[in-house]
């Protein structure tokens, strides 16, 4: 064999394994949205945040606008805080009273956060908090409260 | 009877001197390593040897196991209208597991036996009496270029198996069983990490490629030089790599994950 063929041939077997490295990226985990961190920051107080992961999408009105970076428990609060960091092309698109809630995509999907915008004319900013949120709907407690509010109405 | 004892104590005796050798020779070979950067094209024709040649099977197979994982997923999640899960449930087995395994048992396969038997039948034609009457240490001609380029070659494999086997997945789920192709993608990527699960999967398959290395090329340095010896060596080291991938598989998903 000749010794520029295998060259050549070792050259092609390294392009190959940075095109499966760039397409496990980029293609299968989601390296680029992590990149993009150009956005703002917004935090939120959730009495509960269900099955809520760090990645997760956070959605206004259905369209994908940023996503979860972390969730803490926070001991001042005796609640969990929730960061997200919104695109950089929703700046100045929530108003202050913006509501988030978590929601399930589907039966079994995942779960993610959806903001929903309110009427003010003040904007949040980077790092604001969203002051109105609604927990994430655990199933037990659902099932918890109509088995009590039948037997309280026989 | 004391024969018999003396016999089965001279069975362990021998098995923990040769796991010694082994240590020893696997510690001369790491220590052969500065010895490369001059001689950088054995590496690139080492590389050749067990990375290139093996490309092909690890694509076909990889695209096979992809399309397998497919269709048994498809089959299982259907049962809970979970179908849209199924780009999650292949790309983490492919990711985690399969690819990293799946890789060091054909590569045990493929380019370790061949491994094996090129130093055995070195050593059985006396070409490694050759080299050192030479004043060439074959640590540095023949054994650190080979467990290098194995070190290398077999994470590189892992990671074009696990990318070939999602295609596969995406060409039985999507365009054959009808999974909608943008669920395929989105709950792959909203589950699968970077760092957790590419990089530690990669991590896996270094260990295995140092590991399976190391077994072929002592078994063909440690080999009795005549024709059953050789033989007896390649069989050995199939046998001993693809238990320690294995065993190894356990033991590094137990610490990663």
């Amino acid at each position: 064999m000749n010794s520029r063929t295998t060259e050549i041939l070792v050259g092609f077997f390294m392009l190959i394994f940075f095109a499966a490295m760039l397409f496990l990226a980029m293609r299968v985990s989601n390296l680029t949205s992590l990149g993009s961190s150009t956005g703002y920051a917004l935090v939120a107080h959730f009495d509960n945040v269900g099955g809520l992961k760090s990645g997760a999408p956070v959605s206004a009105s259905g369209v994908r606008v940023g996503q979860v970076e972390s969730i803490v428990y926070d001991p001042d609060q005796f609640s969990a805080e929730v960061m997200m960091s919104v695109g950089e092309d929703f700046v100045g698109a929530f108003p202050e009273d913006t509501t988030a809630s978590i929601y399930t995509a589907g039966l079994l999907g995942e779960q993610y956060i959806g903001l929903e915008a309110g009427a003010e004319d003040i904007m949040l900013g980077d790092g604001d908090e969203v002051t109105l949120t609604q927990s994430a709907l655990v199933l037990e407690r659902l099932i918890g409260q109509v088995l009590f509010s039948r037997s309280g109405a026989e | 009877m004391i024969d018999r004892v003396a016999r089965f104590g001279r069975f362990w005796l021998d098995a923990l001197e040769r796991f010694g050798r082994a240590q020893l020779f696997l510690a001369r070979s790491l220590g052969a390593m500065p010895s490369l950067i001059p001689r950088f094209p054995l590496l690139i024709q080492q590389l050749y040897a067990s990375g290139v040649m093996t490309l092909s099977i690890i694509l076909v197979s990889g695209l096979f196991v992809g399309m397998v994982l497919a269709l048994q997923g498809y089959n299982l999640l259907q049962g809970f209208g979970a179908e849209a899960a199924l780009g999650q449930a292949v790309a983490l087995t492919l990711v985690r597991e399969l690819g990293p395994v799946v890789t060091g048992l054909l590569f045990a396969g493929r380019a370790g036996s061949a491994m094996t038997a090129e130093i055995g039948l070195m050593k059985a034609t006396e070409q490694l009496s050759g080299l050192e009457m030479m004043a060439v240490d074959p640590f540095k001609r023949v054994y650190a270029p080979r467990l290098f380029a194995g070190f290398l070659a077999l994470p590189m494999l892992a990671a074009m198996f696990s990318a070939v086997g999602v295609l596969g997945g995406y060409l039985v789920g999507v365009e054959v069983l009808g999974v909608d192709a943008g669920a395929y993608w989105s709950n792959m990527q909203s589950s699968v990490a970077f760092v957790e699960d590419v990089c530690q999967g990669l991590i896996k398959a270094l260990v295995f490629g140092l590991v399976v290395s190391w077994i072929a090329i002592f078994e063909g340095a440690d080999c009795i030089p005549t024709s059953e010896g050789v033989s007896a060596a390649t069989t050995r080291t199939v046998v001993y790599s693809s238990l320690s991938v294995l065993g190894l598989d356990f033991v590094l998903t137990a610490i990663m994950f």
